[in-house]
């Protein structure tokens, strides 16, 4: 027979406030089992902890429930407590009467009585606990970032220098991301690539480090401390260690019609490329669906320039194959697509573009080497107008719910920018609300309209027509209360951003959770804000949320921090609350297989003894590593063989039963 | 293929060569459109107000006549596509609209939004296909530069209308290259040409025509085309700027079919041959509606009307 | 019946299916109108005006006949907020009263043309008088 002890939180007035806890005490103590009921102000003190101790040693309880917050909050420390006092910490159960009564219900009567009610529910639950004892698993010292931007490179870095092996996964033929496509950055104005490339070149050269670009990974399987990934390097068709990166293969492609994509479609490239000139590793990849070689058989043009020999056209895919302790997503983002934004022109005009076009036409290296002019004439522009908040903020489905953070920043750079190399283009920006929360942020918005003249109006564009060769912005000023149709030369489009749309892809390998806007779920908004719910799995960059470069450089070491506090452990252990197969009673069908998640369970032909028969059967077998106690095998289980260790069927009937009395 | 036809007031008024040559090409393409019986004026606006019912009724009348004979519903000029089209969707979404309306209908079976309504144009793109269009085609209008009037009534509200993209519409421009044309992309296609304010608020009218037809003939347009009676009239009486001929669809998809010779020159293809206030004896109130039918949904409109014309 | 200020305001967010407060103040209405030039109050002021219980003004103002009901504010609104539908619903507060007919039978001789299409008349009247 259990003897039970029931400990009640008064939570401060969280709790007491509208739960009557003298009476959830009493009510208690009256419970078949019970042998100890009290209450106290703050359970999870240390005076709290005291009390609980004491009582498991002076009752001889042999199972405790605590009528307090979310099990999220404080089971662990009740766990500890009732381990320390010699109890097996299985043994506790939560009673959740803050978030699930006191916090959503103001009726002291009816919370009163909620709170009754949960408290023996958990104590009927807590008579048919078993002690449960915890395993342990092993932990790989190899962490996986996926994404090789500023986010993922930084996260590599920081967990290289504490000492741990990490492989960087990039799909397209560099790392560099999205910020080596910029021209300067924020609120610094220091030119990107030159911030940029020397951390990309250490990454490169790290001893701990190995980039895999123009890869992707494939295939995940394992758990935390333990995960399995197959990773496909895409065939280059070009031998790494052979290419020494002249570029001439480049020059003499005589396919050079493609749209480039780092440029964003502003011009072509070959098909043979690297996609630019920091690019690293500085090894060209040959797109096969627009290369003649490939598409006729017939050309070959690159493996006759190349003078090391390195083009192979005969490279095949290959998968590598690594287990990793820890997975950090960094797979950053893209701007959506304006299909359905055309008010503004932009699939109409080649003279309205998006905010990173802008970013490659300001950049040296971009199609225009630099120079501010028009894709349509070239000519240069004597006007300009920015259009923020383009998808973003949006109630609709056209564009994005959120704000996209970066705009009002990048804007007010380039408008400055503008201003500073050009200074007779005139600059209008169109803005909904300027929002600069950052340190010197709205000092350099204000700079851009005080110090360079840049014009600002409040009032979202309606519609931008093209008309002769000009561009004609119609618009309001909120202000004057006024109409204004103003002739332009450039319309720029703060365009929402999104996360990168392989991220889904992804997150179902990883069974990490992604809202809906397809950003990744951190575990807790303010207290766990690098880590995924999935254990194991960390999140760097705007894969989790909108941010500009320092604030993805903080979370990029906040999430390797986490790493190497997972990859410094020698084991974890593991929860012992896993399925388990009832030999005797599994019919062999299969079905808690094909549920499972995790590929925790197998079959096995095991000899059994049923009532002293002796047979051999096809029963089920849980890996216990892998399971992760997410019960779905035993709903699925017609012959109720499969039962949650710490959440058995039994139990959860017992709880219904006691709510239902 | 046989679909039930709203020809609605003005097509078989003073918009009837749009009515005919639907009809006309209709034919030669391989579909009939026939016209739904005892149908009522559509009231050329759609009741954005919740509490109006009664005057969607008569869209009601038109949808379930289409439905009882199991057939799609056909409509051409873009107000009654507008009208009927939303209260089609008020129909299948709006519970409390759906409810009322039947109340008040008592229907055999209550209708429900089960029509399918189409515009002219969307048969041609959804179920003969622009390409066939294009075979059928005899006379192509080869090297004439069209411009694709929208306006307002055929794109928005988008989400109910789900004509085409309410910015971006392509529809009118591959109906133009279908029949051997060059289509002119504009701005201003999609833009209202203020055609329903255009009794009350000439000037206003006025300068929203003269930004329509200045951006077509910015963009190298030589004519327009509408779906719309409307916008035809306005587009031509309205506004000082330098004019396009503005012609019908339907007008020029005979053509190109070979069932008319040319269309006609501006001033011949705004005159048609439609009643003059002379011949219909001041403003005929029957002109909204089949000469055969009793009553009017309109209520007080045509007796206000009516008055006028004894008066006049 | 007499109704406060208030009162109307309610009325109309309820003919209209308007919920004002959706509304982010942006100006993408207005700056897609193409009647603003002719309007005393603003697309975009209809939103905050009938928020603000400010009725009067907006049952006095021109604007309500200037409305084109071309749906471009309802088409580029970035919050749904439909201004076109509150602009309407003003309009027939005012025609729905005895004497707010801004359109009556009598004018409508001088304003016929030999072209003028049935609809426009049809659709005059649903617009402008009841």
């Amino acid at each position: 027979m259990q003897r039970i002890g029931v400990f009640v939180c008064h939570c401060g007035t969280n709790i007491a406030a509208t739960v009557d806890v003298a009476r959830v005490v009493e009510a208690a103590a009256k419970e078949p089992g019970v042998v100890h009921a009290e209450d106290y102000q703050y359970m999870c003190s240390e005076a709290g902890q005291l009390k609980i101790r004491e009582a498991i040693k002076e009752k001889n309880l042999t199972g405790i429930v605590v009528c307090s917050c979310s099990p999220r909050m404080h089971e662990n420390t009740f766990r500890q407590a009732a381990e320390r006092a010699g109890i097996n910490p299985y043994m506790v159960e939560i009673a959740n009467i803050r978030e699930h009564c006191s916090w959503i219900h103001k009726d002291i009567e009816e919370a009163t009585e909620k709170a009754v009610i949960l408290a023996r529910a958990a104590i009927a639950k807590v008579t048919l606990n078993a002690p449960l004892q915890s395993g342990t698993s092993r932990v790989v010292k190899r962490a996986l970032v996926i994404g090789g931007g500023i986010a993922g490179i930084q996260t590599a870095l920081d967990i290289a220098d504490a000492g741990y092996e990490v492989d960087i996964v990039e799909k397209t033929p560099s790392i560099g991301g999205r910020m080596s496509q910029l021209d300067k950055t924020f609120p610094t104005l220091d030119c990107s690539a030159c911030i940029l490339t020397p951390k990309m070149v250490e990454a490169a050269a790290h001893e701990k480090i190995t980039i895999y670009t123009y890869s992707e990974v494939e295939k995940v399987s394992g758990f935390v401390g333990d995960f399995q990934v197959d990773i496909r390097k895409k065939a280059r068709s070009v031998d790494m260690s052979k290419c020494t990166g002249c570029g001439v293969c480049q020059e003499k492609c005589p396919s050079k019609k493609t749209p480039n994509e780092f440029n964003r479609g502003l011009n072509t490239r070959s098909a043979i490329y690297t996609p630019f000139a920091q690019a690293i590793p500085n090894v060209p990849v040959i797109d096969r669906e627009n290369c003649i070689k490939f598409k006729t058989g017939k050309c070959g043009v690159c493996s006759k320039v190349c003078q090391a020999g390195a083009i192979d056209y005969e490279q095949k895919d290959e998968i590598v194959t690594q287990n990793y302790g820890a997975i950090v997503v960094a797979t950053g983002f893209d701007t959506i697509k304006l299909d359905k934004f055309d008010e503004y022109s932009y699939s109409t005009s080649p003279d309205v573009i998006t905010s990173l076009e802008l970013e490659r036409i300001m950049n040296a290296a971009g199609p225009t080497k630099g120079h501010l002019e028009r894709m349509s004439d070239h000519k240069p522009p004597k006007s300009m107008v920015f259009i923020q908040c383009v998808g973003s903020r949006c109630a609709d489905k056209r564009g994005k719910s959120y704000c996209s953070k970066i705009c009002c920043m990048y804007t007010a750079k380039h408008a400055m920018l503008i201003r500073d190399k050009y200074p007779g283009v005139e600059v209008t920006v169109f803005y909904i609300d300027v929002r600069t929360p950052g340190k010197n942020f709205d000092e350099f918005y204000r700079r851009a309209v005080e110090e360079y003249g840049v014009n600002y109006i409040k009032g979202q564009v309606g519609k931008v027509a093209e008309k002769g060769d000009k561009l004609l912005v119609q618009g309001v000023d909120l202000i004057d209360n006024k109409r204004i149709l103003m002739e332009t030369d450039m319309v720029v489009l703060a365009t929402a951003i999104e996360p990168n749309p392989d991220v889904r892809k992804i997150a179902t390998m990883l069974t990490a959770s992604i809202d809906t806007n397809n950003f990744l779920t951190e575990s807790h908004a303010k207290l766990r804000p690098v880590e995924s719910p999935t254990a194991g799995i960390f999140l760097s960059g705007v894969c989790q949320g909108p941010k500009d470069i320092p604030e993805t450089v903080a979370q990029a070491g906040a999430a390797a921090v986490k790493v190497v506090g997972l990859l410094a452990k020698d084991h974890l252990v593991t929860n012992p609350c896993v399925a388990k197969s009832d030999e005797l009673l599994c019919n062999g069908c299969s079905s808690c297989e094909k549920v499972c998640p995790y590929g925790a369970i197998s079959y096995e032909e095991r000899e059994v003894n049923d009532h002293g028969i002796r047979e051999t059967r096809r029963v089920a077998n849980v890996n216990s590593a892998l399971c992760q106690g997410c019960g779905a095998c035993t709903v699925a289980c017609p012959s109720g063989a499969m039962d949650l260790q710490g959440f058995s069927n039994r139990q959860i009937l017992a709880e219904v039963d006691a709510i239902c009395k | 293929m046989v679909y039930s036809y709203y020809p609605g007031c003005t097509l078989k008024n003073k918009a009837q060569d749009l009515d005919r040559y639907a009809r006309m090409s209709a034919e030669a393409l391989g579909f009939t459109l026939e016209e739904i019986e005892e149908w009522q004026c559509c009231g050329a606006v759609y009741p954005q107000a919740s509490d109006e019912i009664a005057t969607k009724l008569s869209a009601v009348r038109a949808l379930n006549d289409a439905k009882e004979k199991d057939r799609d519903l056909v409509t051409l000029c873009s107000a009654c596509h507008h009208v009927i089209k939303r209260v089609n969707d008020d129909m299948k979404n709006v519970e409390d609209i759906r409810t009322r309306a039947n109340n008040y209908l008592k229907l055999n079976t209550p209708y429900e939004g089960e029509t399918k309504v189409l515009h002219f144009l969307e048969v041609l793109r959804d179920r003969i296909g622009f390409d066939a269009v294009k075979e059928k085609v005899v006379n192509p209008l080869t090297g004439r530069k069209i411009g694709a009037y929208y306006g307002c009534l055929l794109l928005r509200p988008s989400g109910v209308m789900a004509f085409d993209d309410p910015e971006n519409p392509t529809i009118i421009e591959d109906f133009i290259r279908a029949i051997g044309a060059e289509p002119v992309v504009y701005p201003y296609r999609n833009e209202c040409c203020g055609g329903y304010i255009s009794l009350k608020e000439k000037a206003l009218a006025g300068n929203l025509v003269d930004q329509v037809m200045d951006s077509a003939a910015d963009k190298g347009a030589g004519e327009l085309i509408t779906a719309c009676p409307l916008c035809l009239y306005n587009l031509k009486n309205s506004g000082t700027s330098k004019k396009l001929p503005v012609h019908y669809i339907t007008e020029l998809l005979a053509e190109a079919l070979g069932l008319i010779m040319e269309s006609k020159t501006p001033q011949q293809a705004t005159g048609h041959q439609a009643c003059s206030s002379a011949s219909c004896g001041g403003f005929d109130p029957c002109g909204s509606r089949q000469m055969d039918m009793p009553a009017c949904p309109l209520g007080s409109l045509p007796a206000g009307i009516k008055e006028v014309g004894k008066g006049a | 019946m007499h109704r406060t200020e208030q009162e109307q305001a309610e009325l109309i967010k309820e003919i209209s299916g308007v919920n004002t407060k959706k509304c982010m103040k942006c100006g993408k209405c207005s700056a897609s109108c193409p009647a603003y030039e002719e309007m005393d109050i603003r697309p975009h002021q209809f939103v905050s005006y009938v928020q603000n219980a400010d009725v009067k003004a907006l049952l006095e103002s021109k604007s309500i006949w200037k409305c084109l009901s071309c749906f471009a504010c309802v088409e580029r609104c970035p919050r749904d907020v439909k201004p076109a539908k509150l602009i309407e619903a003003v309009r027939l507060m005012v025609i729905r009263e005895r004497g707010g007919n801004y359109l009556t039978p009598g004018e409508v001789p001088e304003l016929l043309d030999e072209e003028l299409p049935q609809q426009l008349l049809a659709s005059a009247f649903r617009k402008y008088s009841k």
